[in-house]
């Protein structure tokens, strides 16, 4: 019974807070919304024995993705009044295409024929029962799985890799400290030694 | 079917499915906005994973926890790779309107 009460509390919020970043007017709180969306999402993934997916989510997400997006969305002076005007223009085609979309869906689920042991389910819980979802998560990834977690691995240091490539740049007119020049300095050519008379100052 | 006081699968793939619809509507009505175009690609993604953790749930099997946290890898590298393009095409262009984006050499 709180299971189900949870589910729509989630799945509503959800929801509403995914209609909340689409028709937002501020950027910013667009990113909120989508924040919350996930919050909610890893609710659900909660209510569906996915622990360490739900937890992996939030801090995935919440922790680097979202406030990815509200540091650049901050970050760029751009006009997002301006960027918004063709809203309501763009309404009708956009509904049109996602009603078409979500009728599929609906159209597509509805004629595929579920095998009767499996809709009589009730929630199984992938997880074993004597032990941790994380625990039987991992010893399926890295047992598996371990390919497909390398390769996951190699994709996020090309995309490290790529993101820095893109954003740095050399800037002219920059003092940095270099480190080889400082290392190599020597009395010689740091100290100078002068005589100075008296009452004559350099 | 299931009476209304058990949660099914079919449930949550409903809500993957708004979930989803809500995110390509969202492509089409921002269409100037390439930050609001990206965090819609992230809404649907988030419904793809909702949908393989459904069905992992259902079925018993945690093959589809691995998929979801394929999906998590690539939606994080294409957020980053993604945001990265903007600020450099912000750097030199000064706007990020998507229809200001048809020079890209140069």
């Amino acid at each position: 019974m709180l299971t189900v009460l949870f589910f729509y509390l989630f799945a509503g919020l959800a929801v509403i807070a995914g209609f909340m970043v689409v028709a937002a007017k501020n950027p910013v709180h667009a990113v909120l919304f989508l924040i919350l969306a996930f919050f909610n999402v890893a609710g659900l993934f909660l209510l569906l024995g996915a622990e360490f997916l739900a937890l992996t989510l939030l801090i995935v997400y919440v922790g680097a993705v979202a406030v990815l997006f509200l540091f650049v969305v901050m970050m760029l002076d751009v006009d997002f009044a301006e960027l918004k005007s063709g809203f309501l223009s763009y309404l009708p085609v956009g509904l049109l295409i996602g009603g078409i979309l979500l009728a599929e869906i609906i159209m597509a689920a509805g004629a595929w024929v579920l095998n009767p042991a499996l809709s009589k389910l009730e929630n199984v819980n992938a997880t074993p029962t004597n032990i941790t979802n994380t625990e039987a998560f991992g010893r399926v990834l890295y047992s598996d799985h371990i390919y497909y977690f390398e390769a996951a691995g190699i994709l996020l240091l090309i995309a490290m890799v790529g993101a820095i490539v893109l954003t740095l740049r050399q800037r002219d007119g920059v003092r940095r400290q270099d480190i080889s020049a400082q290392v190599a300095r020597s009395p010689e050519d740091s100290i100078e030694i002068k005589k100075v008379e008296t009452g004559q100052g350099i | 079917m299931e009476t209304g006081m058990t949660i099914g699968l079919s449930h949550y793939l409903s809500v993957g499915a708004i979930l989803f619809t809500l995110g390509v509507i969202g492509i089409f009505l921002n269409r100037k906005n390439v930050i609001i175009i990206l965090m819609s690609i992230e809404l649907m993604l988030l419904a793809v994973n909702i949908n393989l953790v459904a069905f992992s749930s259902f079925l018993g099997n945690l093959e589809g926890q691995i998929f979801a946290l394929m999906i998590l890898t690539v939606a994080a590298g294409e957020a980053a790779i993604g945001l990265a393009i903007v600020v450099t095409y912000f750097r030199n262009r000064g706007s990020i309107a998507v229809e200001d984006i048809n020079m890209m050499k140069g």
